[in-house]
């Protein structure tokens, strides 16, 4: 483990924390508003928003998969090291990371039982780009509509039609983080 | 005890975590139930232990906190679990509803419209809206997770065979999102309305009962009801005799044992900013000079 | 003019002096110390260890103290600090055959290797009050025998050798962990043993006791219940090997019940288990009694129904601190949900009222 693996954790990290839980909270609750997370600095590949929220959510409770490009030394020591989160399989994990095409097929994760609709997989999905435009977001948390630049959108009704299964987004860039739940209706426009 | 002691928010981070897991998948699918590895509280369950946790989940130093117990700041449970608050995680607390960012709650919801950059956190007793219909967790997760609430609705139409009306008055069943029939706390009907589409993100938690809910903004909250026999959002038919307000939910109260009562809003800040604006309730009287 | 009940802050803060002192009593009469309270109301402190689940005499004690001897608010105290201790690892499972016991006895049968020792207990103990106590509290010392080094085999391995008592499974499977997990239905053993382990001693004694009356009926015979101390050890992966890290003292009851078997198997004895921290001995046996009669369906018994047999309600009400909590709970205001009700019945009535009169 090199010593980049030991450095770019929250200094402090009860408060830090509860911002970035509030800025994700605020993605999730209104799908399509860009939220601002600070505090952590991650190696390469991975977004500061990214690291912000795998500090806030992951530990050794929640098994991680990390997909393409961010399945690399510097990412896997990061994360076994500040958040002890063991590194698993798609079909495993409660969090995937990585680029949208990376995550693919994302029929892989984990979408909740019928009985347990909660253990579905959260995807945190890294973005060139992250913009309050293109696919059109309706439903829960959102009051007429929203638009947010979604990579694709059939990936996202087809997991819309398996509600209350189906797996969550986030989506990161830079400093930068957007929610979507599988209760958001997506659609091209 | 003293708060340096304790992580801020009392909470160490990893139970926090957990909890916060629990809460987005509660946004996520709106009205489940999500069960998370409740903690014992330093206070008793019953008291608020889940809606201590999720507040304590969801605050940061800059937050304005406000507790209130039937729509009142100043009862005693509300006080304590203010004061646990601002021992363990220093945050400011108000009695004001407009300026808080977190409000957590027991039996209401305030009268003043909440904004989007708000919290409501309920504090739940028993989170299953069916356990009084099935007593059985195994039989009653069946039922949600197939949809299956004819139960719900053969028990209110007993009602109202027997007494013309849906008997409920208070924790007054709800659909969310038309997938999960939901129990809003124990709320009074009345509050019911304020549910459905509020910009405000509502939160539930249920501590001994280890379940964390959610209804995100603008969602739809629709009470139970039947074509011939609408859901009413009633309250008493009075008016405030304090600040004179007609629309607020009222507590009576006693006041001699020669049947004399009186009716004052249960909202204590509401009532409080009325009588500062001016308003007169039949039994009130003027307020000199604002506070 | 009306003006609202304030204060709520000040009254709190008044409630709690007036309850320190009359915590403390007549300051004329000697404060108790934590180590009478441990040394010398120690099955209450064991009680309160064993359902607070945390092993610690002192703390146990101070709990007793501060609740003026409540022992479900003691219990309360040690729960709520027990959570906010870090989790540094787990021990070994604690092997009871190499317990030192102060007392083993067997109901099963007449002698058995390593003997039946009687141990400090109130069974035959006349249950007249020792006024001398009330006087002064010197007692005589007790007769003692050099301490017998050897393992105590258990009763359930002599059956076991010739296949009359059903195979214990077992596993290195990480068992679940009810403080740290939400319940989940239905539960595994292990789940079960964790949550009445902890659970009222009161209401695992009534339910353990209503088996015994036909509810859920198991036949059981105490096969072994025993007494005593057990080493403590915990894995260091960076030693490699495992070290002792202290000895904790506990109770344990097997109970041998009645058989099963069918055509095709032989019929053999079914067990019951009870594993409580200190000197516990009734929540023992009451355990082993509720756990066998927990296990009807995997043993292919019949479901009568019995409290006993039924898993949701015994674990979703085992536990003293979320059932006196709740309980408790609705000595808090609930006037704005009442006021909703007085409303709704006022208006029932006048609509009847209103019914009647048109009739007429």
């Amino acid at each position: 483990m090199n010593s980049i693996a030991l450095q770019g954790g929250f200094t402090d990290a009860a408060v830090q924390s509860a911002h970035a839980f509030r800025a994700s909270l605020e993605a999730m609750a209104r799908p399509g508003t860009l939220q601002t997370v600070a505090g952590a600095t991650p190696p390469a590949p991975l977004s500061a928003a990214a690291g912000a929220l795998l500090l806030t959510l992951c530990d050794g409770t929640t098994p991680v998969h990390l997909a393409g490009a961010h399945d690399c030394a510097a990412v896997r020591d990061w994360i076994t090291f500040h958040c002890g989160a063991p590194l698993v399989c798609a079909e495993d994990a409660s969090f995937a990371l990585g680029s949208w095409a990376a995550l693919q097929p994302v029929n892989r994760f984990a979408i909740g039982l019928p009985d347990y609709p909660d253990r579905a997989a959260t995807l945190i999905v890294e973005m060139d780009q992250l913009e309050p435009q293109g696919a059109r977001l309706t439903g829960p948390g959102i009051a007429a509509e929203a638009r947010l630049s979604l990579p694709e959108t059939a990936a996202f009704r087809a997991n819309r039609a398996l509600f209350p299964l189906g797996f969550d987004c986030f989506f990161t860039c830079d400093n930068r983080v957007a929610g979507l739940p599988r209760s958001t209706i997506v659609e091209d426009c | 005890m003293t708060a340096q002691d304790y992580n801020f928010a009392y909470l160490d981070e990893q139970t926090k975590r957990m909890i916060r897991r629990a809460i987005l998948k509660g946004i996520a699918v709106p009205g489940y139930q999500v069960p998370f590895a409740s903690r014992e509280m330093p206070m008793p369950y019953g008291w608020g232990t889940g809606g201590v946790q999720v507040t304590a989940a969801c605050l940061t130093p800059d937050d304005t906190l406000k507790v209130i117990d039937q729509g009142a700041d100043d009862t005693t449970n509300a006080v304590s679990i203010r004061k646990f608050f601002q021992r363990t995680a220093g945050v400011a607390v108000t009695e004001a509803t407009l300026d808080a960012t977190i409000i957590q709650t027991r039996h209401r919801i305030p009268e003043a419209a909440l904004t989007e950059g708000q919290i409501l956190v309920y504090q739940v007793p028993i989170p299953e809206p069916l356990r009084f219909l099935e007593p059985r967790e195994t039989e009653t997760r069946k039922m949600h997770e197939l949809e299956e609430y004819g139960l719900m609705h053969v028990k209110l139409y007993e009602d109202i065979a027997r007494h013309g009306t849906i008997a409920t008055a208070y924790a007054y069943p709800v659909k969310v999102e038309g997938r999960y029939v939901m129990d809003p706390s124990p709320i009074p009907k009345f509050d019911n309305p304020k549910l459905s589409g509020s910009p405000a993100i509502q939160l539930f938690g249920a501590g001994r009962e280890q379940r964390i809910y959610a209804v995100p903004p603008y969602t739809h909250v629709v009470s139970l009801d039947f074509e011939d026999h609408p859901f009413v959002a009633s309250k008493a038919p009075h008016d405030c005799d304090l600040c004179g307000a007609a629309e607020s939910y009222l507590d009576e109260v006693i006041t001699d044992d020669q049947g004399g009562r009186m009716f004052v809003c249960s909202d204590t800040d509401f009532c409080r900013t009325r009588r500062e604006a001016g308003h007169v309730g039949h039994l009130g009287v003027p307020v000199q000079g604002g506070v | 003019m009306y003006v609202a009940v304030k204060g709520g802050e000040r009254a709190i803060d008044n409630a709690h002096a007036w309850l320190a002192e009359e915590r403390r009593g007549d300051p004329a009469v000697a404060d108790l110390s934590l180590a009478q309270i441990r040394e010398q109301l120690a099955l209450a402190v064991n009680r309160v260890m064993a359902e607070g689940s945390l092993y610690d005499p002192d703390l146990a004690a101070l709990a007793i103290k501060q609740s003026r001897g409540d022992l479900i608010e003691a219990i309360f105290l040690i729960r709520a600090y027990r959570t906010t201790l870090p989790r540094l690892g787990a021990s070994r499972p604690v092997e009871t055959a190499q317990m030192a016991v102060i007392r083993r006895i067997s109901a099963t049968f007449k002698d058995l290797p390593g003997g039946q020792v009687l141990g400090p207990t109130f069974d035959y103990t006349h249950r007249l009050l020792d006024f001398k106590l009330a006087a002064d509290g010197e007692v005589l010392p007790a007769a003692t025998a050099p301490a017998d080094m050897a393992d105590v085999p258990h009763v359930t391995g002599f059956l076991n050798r010739d296949g009359l008592i059903e195979q214990q499974p077992t596993g290195n499977a990480v068992p679940p962990d009810l403080t740290r997990e939400p319940m989940e239905l239905p539960a595994d053993r292990a789940l079960r043993l964790q949550a009445i382990t902890r659970g009222d001693e009161g209401f695992i004694l009534s339910m353990a006791y209503s088996t015994q009356r036909g509810y859920g009926r198991t036949h059981a015979f105490v096969g072994e219940l025993r007494i005593g101390t057990v080493a403590v050890e915990m894995d260091i992966p960076e030693l490699g090997f495992a070290v002792n890290i202290g000895e904790v003292e506990l109770t344990e009851c097997e109970t041998v019940n009645q058989f099963k078997g069918s055509k095709t198997e032989p019929p053999q004895f079914t067990r019951g288990y009870g594993l409580v921290f200190g000197q516990t001995e009734r929540k023992a046996i009451a355990m082993s009694l509720v756990d066998r009669s927990l296990r009807w369906a995997e043993l292919g018994e019949d479901y009568t129904g019995a409290p006993a047999q039924d898993e949701e309600f015994v674990l979703m009400h085992a536990d003293n601190v979320q059932a006196t909590g709740f309980l408790e709970h609705i000595k808090l205001p609930h006037y704005v949900d009442f006021q909703s009700e007085l409303e709704l019945v006022r208006r029932l009535r006048a609509e009847v009222f209103a019914a009647q009169e048109a009739a007429e």
